[in-house]
């Protein structure tokens, strides 16, 4: 596990960002398309040489522009996976996995019982004969995964790996790198527009607009309480961490228990999601049951248009928000710091598996 | 539309029915394996399986370079390189002459360490590789830039040096592409006739290859020159049939 350092411009692209990345942390790398995300990966890899600045990974310098120093990307002990699985259509899946280990001067056996291990891991072992053209793209993106991580890198970068499989494999893969992740921590950057990918797997998120980061931060503060316009679009959900145990609910930290629609069965940490649109705020408890009913603080009210976000906080717990129209705040009469209920169906929480 | 068409395969295949009608088959054995066309078919066959090896030792490096550096004056480059696809065959022999001629810019010097190029042999093989380069290079360098460049970038981040992304990505990606610029730099060799007969002349079972052999026999002996004539359709039809069959079986 080794820091990564990047303060680094590309002039032509217009990009200009500063990130450092402790060993072993996943920094989610947010923003629209074209911002520059894909620069920021590229330039930590080598594809792309800075026209200014510093890339330094552990103790090794690996760009300067002041100096001229440029590692190529092959000596950079990187590992890259897209969007596209991108398998050498030439080469069997074993091979492919192999490849990594292969260049990076183990023997012909070797590799290929690494590549065997890798495969094993992501649990398509089967598959080893196979090639590419042969692979659904779940399964190509499987064996992208293994030969990334074949090659044992210090630094795995990223790019959309989940944007091009549908919705039944997105989930899917995002566990599958979870576990990967998490077994052998890994220095890592991930650049996606999907929060739930940041959410799974990642610890810091920053978010990229028009080539300068105008965001960072802890993951869960970036989602839930975004300063940035990219970052509104996206997150501005509610977002309360906790527990699955459950088929139909998230423990929280705090004792609370939210019940929604759990992703696909998990068990483990979780998070559950719902959008400010979707809470109701409610004086006195409803009786209807099985509604999640939390008891708040008012924070704050904010006046957009016709609507109001009324901010609350749980005792001991986060702050929330929910979107009301004007009528409803003066028929509620509400006021900061008064104690009042905030109402979400659980048809409108997804719960998500989140990462520790 | 189909009668313009059909017009068109007709004006192709017309000739070639034309020469089959005319072909003295009683003969035509004897014809073929004459004394001057087996020298003469033979010639052809090792001067233009030498000439592309030549297009593939200088082609490949070559279309390597116009597809993937990004220089100034590239452009005007591959304009260049393909000068040889729109130059008339004479034009190509005579400027090869006065490249490597006895009197050439290179051949005088040649000269003096008593290498003699012109009339030769191997000037054979320079005018058709000169003519044929420009068929193996277009054909890879379009294989190249439809591969892209994204597995080699792959391959760097997984650790291969540039030598091994060449040997193990490049050229096993591309290699569709430059079997088929083989194939056809080899047809076009083959089929190579006035920069041969400008630069390297018609001296029997030394230069004079088969074209040359069968525009001799057309004076002489025109049965002869259509029997041979008739042998080297078949060879193109051979190729042709080659490549279009791979390219249809890769495209599957």
């Amino acid at each position: 596990m080794k820091r990564l350092q990047v303060a680094a411009r590309s002039a032509v692209r217009d990009v200009d960002v500063e990130i450092d990345v402790a060993p072993g942390e996943v920094l989610a790398v947010l923003g629209p398309n074209g911002a520059g995300k894909s620069t920021v990966l590229a330039m930590a890899a080598g594809l792309l040489r800075p026209d200014g600045g510093r890339v330094v990974l552990g103790d090794t310098v690996l760009s300067d522009a002041a100096t001229g120093t440029f590692v190529p990307p092959h000596k950079r002990g990187i590992a890259l996976l897209a969007q596209q699985a991108m398998l050498f259509p030439h080469l069997t899946v074993a091979a492919n996995v192999g490849f990594g280990p292969r260049s990076r001067g183990r023997g012909r056996a070797a590799s290929r019982s690494i590549a065997d291990e890798w495969l094993r891991a992501v649990g398509v072992e089967h598959l080893a004969k196979r090639r590419p053209s042969q692979l659904s793209g779940g399964q190509a993106q499987r064996v992208a995964i293994a030969r990334a991580l074949a090659g044992e890198p210090d630094i795995l970068l990223l790019d959309e790996p989940m944007a091009a499989l549908d919705a039944s494999g997105a989930p899917e893969l995002r566990r599958l790198l979870r576990e990967v992740m998490s077994v052998q921590r890994r220095t890592a950057l991930l650049v996606t527009h999907d929060l739930l990918d940041a959410l799974a797997l990642a610890d810091t998120a920053i978010v990229v607009e028009a080539g300068r980061i105008v965001e960072r931060g802890d993951v869960r503060s970036v989602l839930t309480t975004p300063r940035s316009a990219f970052g509104a679009r996206i997150a501005g959900v509610n977002l309360v961490t906790g527990r699955v145990d459950s088929p139909d609910s998230l423990q929280t930290d705090w004792g609370a228990t939210i019940y929604g629609i759990v992703a696909d069965g998990f068990r483990g940490a979780g998070v559950a999601l719902f959008s400010p649109d979707a809470v109701a705020i409610h004086l006195e408890p409803p009786r209807a049951s099985p509604r999640n009913v939390l008891p708040v603080t008012v924070l704050a009210l904010d006046v957009h248009g016709h609507a109001v976000r009324v901010t609350g906080a749980v005792p001991n717990g986060p702050q929330m928000a929910a979107d009301v129209t004007t009528r409803a705040v003066a028929d509620l009469d509400l006021v900061v710091g008064q104690q009042v209920c905030f109402v979400v169906k659980a048809q409108e929480v997804r719960i998500h598996p989140a990462h520790t | 539309m189909y009668v313009p068409a059909a017009i068109g395969g007709l004006f192709v295949i017309l000739p070639l029915v034309a020469m089959l009608l005319a072909t003295d088959w009683a003969d035509f054995w004897s014809l073929i394996t004459s004394e001057s066309s087996r020298a003469a078919l033979l010639l052809s066959l090792r001067t233009a399986a030498a000439s592309t090896v030549v297009c593939i030792v200088l082609g490949v490096p070559m279309a390597l370079v116009l597809a993937r550096s990004h220089f100034p004056g590239l452009a005007v480059l591959r304009s260049l390189v393909l000068l040889p696809l729109v130059l008339p065959p004479v034009v190509g022999g005579l400027a090869l002459l006065y490249a490597f001629g006895r009197r050439g810019l290179l051949g005088k010097h040649l000269e003096a360490f008593g290498i003699h190029i012109a009339f030769s042999t191997t000037a054979v093989v320079i005018a058709q590789s000169f003519v044929a380069l420009p068929f193996l290079v277009v054909s890879l360098e379009g294989a190249l830039r439809t591969a892209g460049e994204r597995y080699e970038a792959v391959a760097a981040t997984l650790g291969a040096n540039p030598t091994t992304v060449l040997r193990r990505v490049t050229l096993p990606l591309v290699l569709p592409g430059l079997i088929s610029g083989a194939v056809l730099s080899f047809a076009r060799a083959l089929g190579e006739f006035g920069a041969t007969l400008t630069f390297a002349g018609s001296l029997q079972g030394v230069t004079r290859t088969l074209p040359l052999e069968i525009y001799l026999q057309r004076e002489t002996d025109p049965d002869a020159a259509v029997a041979l004539s008739l042998l080297l359709i078949v060879v193109a039809v051979l190729i042709v049939v080659g490549v279009r069959g791979r390219s249809w079986g890769s495209a599957l």
